[in-house]
């Protein structure tokens, strides 16, 4: 079991998941373990991708418009139990 | 899918895949009609091989386009796929591209070396099929010696190491008693016990009318699905059950049929959902010039069963959300109306349907590529395939605020 999210550390996609474009998002695949992941809604696929460039997950929330900002919080949360990203 | 709600007005998920992929999420591929068995409820009346089947070349070439959309994993079956004898090449060869593989089987040709050479591969899932928890209730459907041959498979998987394999089982008047042997057996081998629904596709519409479950076993197999679910994998495939009570089974619960859900056929024609073998869900063949993707993406039927449909006579009825009107496939070859209720309505709306039609005339099935021996008084029996959106909701599970983890299951309906 992955160690749960701490948004004081920086994160990254893991590098053995793909991501499919879709109408709602993407589809996220991970290769390694086999899970399926479903970002709804586009801005959450970009904060997805860009998370390297932050210092930290807290960062890169901050720059995400406050409607998002919970959910998105909780999304990353379970792609992180579900090792969809990592911290680097 | 609650977070949403507060967070942004983003359409629930269900809603937005009623619309249509990019490419399926479930995507069945059957990799020829020849079978050593001839299971009595076979969806896809399998026994001799298609001299049209698809070759190497192009079944490379098919997982080629696969790898290019992004389509992370296929479940592959037949027939008896490995009865090709490029089955393993082939199994290779999509592992390599990024196509990962679950294959159906009823177990003939996995030997110890091939469990071994299993355990050691990624990306390859293996299903074993299973009609009955004892021998007398397997082989009465899928023919003699085929329990024996998959206790045989499941010990050679489960002595290989190659933990976590599934057990499917298509549930029956006859077997719906054996649940609890059935969670025993897949434990006894480190498997997972997977169930789903039995239609009245293929073959499976010559003995639906006598092996389909009483609602009585509806009631059961639910209560028991509530209990076990975590456990088990359904291939989402008993959402009309949630009509009996208020606590939705996991999964996406809908029909998923030209939306996530989709077959290619051995002789490469694309159906909506591979419980519909029939040209009235036949999409388009990956032979023609665009391949899959324009199949998929282009095909008139295929937006037509993503354009939103009206309840029919379903509409006004209070579980509606929940049960959606149930199952194309269960409705179409009934000979019920597809905008209608399912034949195992729990409510009983189905068997009034079906009172009311005329069953000596059902709708023709699909190509049918049985045996011939079959009228001759050989044992009619056929592994049963795999199915779809497939296996595990893919929502099974998790609270997403905008993302959803699921587990390795696939599946719709
Ligand atoms: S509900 Fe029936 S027709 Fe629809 S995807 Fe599932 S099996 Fe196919
Ligand atoms: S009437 Fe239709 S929606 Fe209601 S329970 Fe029956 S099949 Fe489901």
């Amino acid at each position: 079991m992955p160690a749960p999210l701490d948004p004081a550390r920086p994160y990254r996609l893991s590098p053995g998941v793909a991501l499919r474009p879709e109408p709602f998002g993407a589809l996220a695949y991970h290769f390694g373990n086999r899970r399926l992941s479903f970002l709804k809604a586009p801005e959450l696929v970009h904060l997805v991708v860009e998370l390297d460039q932050y210092a930290s997950v807290h960062q890169a929330l901050a720059g995400v418009s406050e409607r998002h900002r919970d959910a998105f919080r909780r999304a990353l949360a379970t792609l992180a139990a579900a090792d969809m990203i990592i911290p680097q | 899918m609650t977070d949403t709600r507060e967070a942004a007005p983003v359409p629930a998920l269900v809603e937005q895949f009623k619309g249509g992929l990019h490419a399926p999420i479930c995507l069945t591929w059957e990799w020829t009609y020849a079978c050593n068995l001839s299971c009595v409820h076979c969806l896809s009346s399998s026994g001799r091989r298609d001299p049209a089947e698809l070759s190497t070349d192009e079944i490379r070439s098919v997982i080629d386009e696969l790898q290019r959309l992004q389509v992370f994993y296929v479940n592959v079956g037949g027939g008896e796929p490995t009865v090709r004898p490029d089955f393993w090449e082939l199994l290779d060869y999509a592992i390599a591209h990024q196509v990962g593989v679950k294959f159906s089987t009823n177990g003939l040709r996995l030997t110890r070396e091939r469990a071994r050479r299993l355990a050691a591969t990624d990306y390859v899932d293996v299903q074993i099929s299973l009609d009955g928890a004892t021998r007398e209730v397997n082989d009465a459907v899928r023919g003699r010696g085929s329990y024996d041959m998959a206790v045989r498979a499941m010990e050679n998987l489960a002595a290989a190491g190659l933990a976590g394999f599934k057990v499917s089982v298509v549930m029956t008047r006859q077997n719906v008693a054996q649940l609890d042997d059935f969670a025993a057996l897949a434990d006894r081998y480190g498997a997972q016990l997977r169930i789903t629904r039995l239609r009245p596709s293929g073959r499976g519409a010559d003995v639906w009318d006598d092996l389909h479950p009483t609602a009585h076993q509806q009631r059961e197999l639910y209560a028991w699905l509530l209990g076990h679910g975590e456990k088990v994998l359904t291939g989402d495939s008993f959402f009309h059950l949630n009509a009996l009570g208020s606590d939705p089974l996991p999964g996406l619960n809908l029909c998923g049929a030209g939306r996530v859900v989709c077959l290619i056929d051995p002789v490469g024609d694309v159906y909506a959902c591979p419980f519909a073998i029939h040209d009235a869900f036949k999409a388009g063949n990956v032979r023609t010039p665009g391949g899959f993707e324009r199949v998929w993406r282009d095909s008139e039927l295929f937006a037509e069963l993503r354009r939103p449909a009206s309840g029919g006579a379903c509409s006004g009825c209070s579980a509606y959300d929940a049960c959606q009107g149930g199952c194309m496939a269960a409705k179409f070859f009934t000979g019920l109306p597809l905008d209608g209720p399912d034949p195992e309505c729990v409510k009983g709306h189905g068997v009034t349907a079906l009172a009311a039609t005329d069953r000596s005339a059902p709708p023709p099935q699909g190509n049918d590529h049985s045996h011939r021996t079959v009228p001759l008084g050989m044992p009619a029996v056929r592994t049963h395939r795999p199915d779809r959106f497939c296996d595990v909701s893919p929502l099974a599970g998790a609270d997403l605020g905008g993302a959803r983890a699921v587990p390795d299951e696939r599946g719709t309906s």
